[in-house]
């Protein structure tokens, strides 16, 4: 008969023991993570996210502790596993989703495609720099008019000779303001490339969206595209059609379905830590039923989803992921988070409507993780039809 | 230059502290680093920058310990020993520096680094000990440790403010936080520690046969609680009063 284990201390954010999957290497860099978020995200994040800036200066110590780009090989690149990649993430976005979301497209958006599509000497160029934190890159696929259906984009690219010219506007852009080089994707005649366009090259600029109440520790901005001349040299010659862009957005979406669930964790604790704390009627809150209901449910969910994340996490270190079962940790995972920030929200009342408590920053932050990088809709139909066969989007 | 870091894993200090049947501490639970020798790697990897050589982490401890020596490890050192026994369970500081120093010895290094205590058992007479058994002369509490061609030179914190100490390498020091803020272990850091050598020793090889305690603990009880302070109502010299009280206990 099966023995069961001597009682071991139960922990809220971690009920099944996960730790113990992990290996000392990924426990090291979790941890080195965390205490770095502690140290260097906490304290500013309240004043950076009510004054709507990304602190520019923190890019270059991303840099030096390894985490821009750090599933990618080589050109100062660290190499880490898709595993510690993902803890890096929810490590990271359980500081805010901002910060998760500058590391997605540093790594994921701007120097995948260069690592993944580009020539010798575009990852020479910017590369090292990259994952140094000291050049910022950008991804610019949404348009306008051109969001959940990308493929309708209107930004072109023509031959001028030997040259390029790219023309249209590209919205709703992270880390553009503040970008050294982005990455472009424009149609051409044969197809959609990827091109990429330093900051200052003739015909380009950006505008900053302002006013936006989520992810406010993020810069979000348009990209103007006006007759930009760009050598053959800026374009990634490794991939034509939707194939380049989707390809970068699967490697993003696997960071969020590890970060989602540092923001989840993030909202509970509070609300945990709340519920023991303030009282009323007498008594804390953590002793009425309804509030352990709450908390319950946020035990279940938070911790199914972190199983989900390590799980996908180690399919992908054996080579062995699909697009979608990607879609089912994003669709899932921010759905989860987004539920227990809500629920986190109720058991704070009106604290937790402040910027004193975490929960209604990552509540906010986490309505952007769930429209962008693929739209809930977007992956539930993508997951529809892979069970049904039948294309409900188009 | 060669330095050696003594290093220790402890029971997660934030972390309530149990003690088990036999009066020992609860090694069970969540172990980290001692915080007080991480200034002592960072002290070590000072030096190593500014004179080049290796450091090399020694630590006597379970297997479980390897975490606490890859954390050394992660923040720069180059290389561990890492002496492990079963009968060393229930050490005490005599026996621990006995294995320190057998441990050591055949390293000869330039210089030993030690925390000023540990952070569970605070005895602080592992260090000591250490020196002796090292026959190395000893520099405790430094918040600065220089290396001068061979002598070793530290400020060593007093309670009024500190001395210069100066002593033939090779030497041990013993440090405190007044080293500098530990480095992050960086990811690379944390990467490259993966193939960085951990010689495991046996007891036997250290030609110690199994260690016997020359100290256990008998009965364990609370502390006293404290008492209720004195309330200093002012009529008038309750500032003199206050200072008398501070003097006193010389914090002024
Ligand atoms: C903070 C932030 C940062 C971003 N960063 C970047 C970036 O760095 N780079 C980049 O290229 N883009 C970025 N985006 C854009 C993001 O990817 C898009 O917002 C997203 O793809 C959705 O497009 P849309 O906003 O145009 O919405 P729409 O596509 O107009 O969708 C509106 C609604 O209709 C639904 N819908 C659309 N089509 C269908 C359908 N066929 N069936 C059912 N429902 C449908 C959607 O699910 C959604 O609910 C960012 C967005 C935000 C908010």
């Amino acid at each position: 008969m099966a023995k069961t284990a001597p009682r071991t201390e139960l922990k809220p954010s971690d009920f099944l023991d996960l730790e113990s999957q992990l290996h000392d290497e990924e426990r090291l860099i979790r941890d080195t993570v965390r205490k770095f978020v502690h140290d260097r995200i906490l304290p500013g994040i309240e004043k950076w996210f009510e004054e709507g800036t990304f602190p520019k200066e923190v890019a270059p110590e991303l840099g030096r502790l390894g985490l821009l780009g750090m599933h990618l090989q080589g050109y100062g690149c660290l190499g880490a596993s898709a595993t510690s990649y993902g803890l890096a993430c929810l490590e990271l976005e359980a500081g805010d989703s901002g910060f998760r979301s500058f590391v997605s497209v540093q790594g994921s958006l701007a120097m995948f495609p260069i690592w993944k599509y580009g020539t010798e000497e575009q990852k020479q160029e910017w590369l090292p720099r990259m994952a140094a934190g000291e050049a910022i890159g950008c991804f610019g696929l949404t348009e306008p008019d051109a969001g959940s259906d990308p493929a309708s984009m209107r930004t072109s690219a023509r031959r001028a000779g030997a040259d390029w010219v790219l023309n249209g506007n590209k919205l709703w852009i992270t880390n553009g303001g503040i970008a050294d080089v982005a990455v472009v994707w424009a149609r051409a005649d044969d197809g959609v490339r990827g091109f990429l366009v330093p900051k200052g090259t003739p015909g380009f600029s950006t505008r900053d969206i302002h006013r936006k109440l989520s992810l406010r520790a993020s810069i979000t901005s348009e990209l103007i595209l006006e007759d930009v001349r760009l050598p053959e040299a800026a374009l990634l010659p490794g991939v034509t059609g939707m194939r380049g862009p989707l390809s970068c957005l699967n490697e993003a979406r696997y960071g969020i379905l590890w970060g989602t669930v540092g923001a989840a964790r993030s909202c509970f604790e509070a609300a945990l830590g709340y519920s023991k704390s303030r009282s009323q009627f007498g008594k804390p809150l953590a002793s009425f039923q309804l509030t352990q209901e709450k908390l319950v449910n946020m035990l279940l969910e938070l911790n199914k989803a972190a199983l989900v994340a390590l799980h996908l996490g180690r399919m992908k270190d054996e080579g062995r992921i699909s697009s979608e079962q990607v879609s089912f940790g994003k669709l899932n995972n921010v759905r989860v988070a987004l539920d227990i920030a809500r629920s986190a929200r109720t058991i704070l009342g009106a604290n937790g409507i402040t910027l004193e408590y975490p929960v209604i920053r990552h509540m906010n932050n986490l309505e952007s993780v769930l429209t962008y990088e693929g739209t809930s809709e977007i992956h539930t139909l993508v997951l529809g039809e892979a069970i049904t066969g039948v294309q409900a989007y188009r | 230059m060669k330095i050696v870091v003594t290093v220790k894993q402890i029971p997660d200090p934030n972390a309530p502290q149990k003690l088990t049947s036999d009066n020992r501490l609860d090694r069970g639970g969540e172990a980290v680093l001692d915080p007080g020798d991480e200034y002592g790697v960072e002290a070590g990897l000072k030096l190593k920058e500014a004179h080049g050589g290796e450091v090399v982490l020694v630590s006597m401890g379970p297997a479980k310990a390897a975490d606490a020596i890859r954390k050394g490890l992660s923040m720069g050192a180059d290389r561990a020993i890492h002496v492990s026994d079963d009968s060393l369970a229930g050490a005490d500081a005599l026996l621990t520096a006995q294995i320190l120093a057998a441990a050591i010895k055949p390293e000869n290094p330039d210089l030993v680094i030690c925390g000023t205590e540990s952070t569970d058992g605070s005895t602080g007479m592992v260090p000591p000990m250490l020196a002796e058994l090292l026959g190395m002369p000893q520099a405790t509490f430094a918040k600065q440790v220089e290396v001068k061609g061979d002598k070793v030179s530290v400020h060593r914190q007093t309670n009024e403010g500190y001395e210069v100490v100066e002593a033939q390498a090779p030497a041990l020091v013993t440090v405190t936080a007044g080293v500098g803020e530990p480095r992050y272990a960086s990811l690379k850091g944390i990467m490259a520690a993966r193939s960085k050598e951990v010689k495991k020793v046996e007891l036997s090889a250290l030609g110690i046969e199994k260690g016997s305690p020359a100290e256990s603990v008998e009965g364990v009880a609370d502390a006293e609680t404290r008492k209720a302070g004195e309330v200093i109502e002012d009529d008038g010299n309750a500032a003199e009063r206050i200072l008398a009280f501070l003097v006193q206990v010389k914090a002024v």
